[in-house]
């Protein structure tokens, strides 16, 4: 499955840092931050807890402007866009904590997704013409669509709030999708849910990566999903990357073992 | 019989209220603030209802529309040169801007158009209907007030729930945060908020002078406060509850100005209010407050 892109040299860049950094007051939350996901490639950010990755996720969306740096989305600058048209450019994310729109259906949901590809004016929207029926017809479809990935069709009408769990993750994924990006940000996707959910997530995050060709960014603790998957592994610690590479390099890596258990002692 | 006709116009007035509780119910469900200037957007458009047809004598439909548009500038307006650039200010701050430009809008209307009471020529070309031999007589005004406040509430229930726009207004007024992150732009869509909010002021202020016709620059103050209330009263953010309480407001002033007194009427409402707010803190059909944990 993971091989299905053989020439690694026509993977391009789709979202490139450069020497990204955030201050907040006189606390440096991030510096330094160099990191480049290729497309259709599966990317992971790990690190301790307040290490940062948050921030770097509010940073990829402009939730937070850069206090240095910069962020190059398909190879241009966004230092003048703001979350709207990173979205629009893009870029879409999900939340470590959930933050659906509990009081819409799962669909009203996806379709929040879907806004910017749903083309009608107020007018059409009160005297319901012709066209406002062509794009909630498309919308609806497309949700459906969406919903599918992960056998949600039969919850459509349900409110969100009221999902299980684990449904509600995977809601906020198939939300994000529907903003059609070129990079899906995934904050904890697997965060609560049991190894047998997180074994099934993990398939369908390859899914949505091969069905959709985007890249996908991970922040998650669940080590087994983060090695299984990323083909990039980044390592935060106090706001700096010490550590890039491969899940095997990434694993061998003193500096990684040190960040998550503290310093070995000197053996006798 | 009389007990039918108060109800009556009861319900007439508290449709009135109801219309004007919209726009701030709406206002506050999405961009989480009390426009306190709302009432006199009211009082404006109805200026401009008045001039149509009394100086350029146009038709009560043109005035009527000549209100609407008047006030949904107006309305777009002032969310963007006095509130826009406040969004993340303390919600103190824009409150008492708030109170500012409802000042404004009045000196403005005082300097325009004089202090003098305009009378205002009812717009409704109905005529009054009398039921049971003469013991039931319902006005043409109130009969067009009832009609207006239930087409505006049941359009607008099907914008909120089928349009796309009333879909990002939910979106936003849910979690701003979220629904910016899903690529929709909060501005237009308050910009948006506000015009409706105030389109449906303008009708309300043509009613309103229909019925009580006298029109001067504090006109829209009373009514807009009492609209408000009438929007705490039903839950604030809730469109049916800013209906729910309208109507009840409206009722509950003409019985007590009926069968109490016509000096306490007001401090009844108010009374009423409070009692309602001791035992429901949101409102009567206002959200329950979650913990967040």
């Amino acid at each position: 499955m993971g091989n299905q892109i053989e020439n690694k040299e026509e993977r391009i860049p789709i979202l490139e840092t450069v020497d990204l950094g955030i201050d907040f007051g006189g606390l440096t939350a991030v510096d330094n931050f160099n990191i480049s996901i290729k497309n259709v490639e599966i990317a992971g950010l790990i690190g301790p807890n307040g290490a940062g990755k948050t921030t770097v996720f509010n940073l990829l969306t402009k939730v937070y402007q850069p206090t240095r740096g910069k962020i190059l989305l398909g190879g241009k600058d966004t230092a003048s866009m703001n979350t709207v048209q990173m979205n629009r450019a893009g870029v879409a994310r999900t939340f470590q904590n959930i933050r659906l729109f509990d009081t819409l259906t799962v669909e009203e949901n996806v379709k929040i997704g879907l806004h910017n590809e749903i083309h009608y004016n107020w007018f059409d929207g009160v005297f319901r013409t012709a066209r406002y029926w062509k794009h909630e017809k498309y919308a609806h479809e497309r949700a459906m669509e969406l919903l599918s990935i992960f056998d949600m069709q039969g919850m459509a009408n349900q409110k969100a709030g009221s999902l299980p769990y684990g449904a509600q993750r995977r809601l906020e994924i198939v939300r994000a999708l529907g903003t059609n990006p070129s990079v899906l940000l995934l904050d904890e996707p697997a965060a609560g849910m049991n190894p047998s959910e997180t074994a099934e997530l993990m398939e369908n995050i390859r899914k949505i990566r091969d069905t959709f060709q985007i890249a996908i960014v991970l922040i998650e603790h669940d080590m087994s999903l983060v090695m299984n998957i990323c083909e990039e592994i980044a390592v935060l610690n106090y706001g700096k990357i010490i550590a890039k590479g491969t899940p095997e390099e990434i694993q061998a890596n003193p500096k990684v073992i040190e960040a998550y258990l503290g310093k070995q002692k000197e053996e006798a | 019989m009389s007990f039918l006709n108060y109800l009556i116009s009861g319900v007439s007035l508290g449709s009135i209220y109801a219309i004007i509780a919209l726009g701030y119910t709406m206002v506050y469900g999405i961009a989480k603030m009390l426009n306190f200037a709302h009432g006199d957007v009211i009082m404006i458009g109805t200026y401009f209802a008045y001039f149509a047809t009394t100086s350029h004598s146009l038709p009560p439909a043109i005035a009527v529309i000549a209100a609407m548009l008047c006030c949904t500038i107006l309305g777009v307006v002032i969310e963007f040169l006095a509130y826009r650039p406040l969004r993340g200010a303390t919600s103190l701050a824009v409150l008492i801007t708030a109170i500012g430009v409802s000042f404004f809008l009045q000196n403005f209307a005082l300097i325009r158009w004089g202090s003098s009471p305009k009378n205002f020529p009812s717009l409704v070309p109905f005529d009054k209907v009398s039921l049971f031999g003469g013991d039931l007589i319902i006005s043409g005004e109130a009969i067009t007030t009832m009609l207006a406040c239930i087409f505006v509430m049941i359009g607008l229930s099907f914008f909120i729930k089928k349009n796309k726009l009333g879909k990002a207004m939910r979106a936003v007024s849910e979690d701003r945060e979220a629904a910016q992150l899903m690529g929709i732009n909060v501005n237009y869509t308050i910009a948006m908020t506000f015009a409706i909010g105030s389109a449906l002021a303008g009708i309300a202020g043509v009613l309103l002078c229909s019925m009580y016709p006298t029109l001067s620059p504090t006109t829209g103050a009373m009514p807009g406060i009492k609209a408000f209330t009438a929007a705490v009263f039903g839950g604030i953010g809730s469109i049916p509850g800013a209906m729910l309480g309208g109507i009840l407001l409206g009722m509950i002033e003409i019985f007590s100005r009926a069968y109490i007194s016509t000096q306490l009427s007001d401090a009844i409402v108010f009374a009423v209010l409070i009692v309602v707010l001791l035992v429901r803190p949101t409102g009567l059909l206002g959200k329950k407050i979650r913990e967040k944990v």
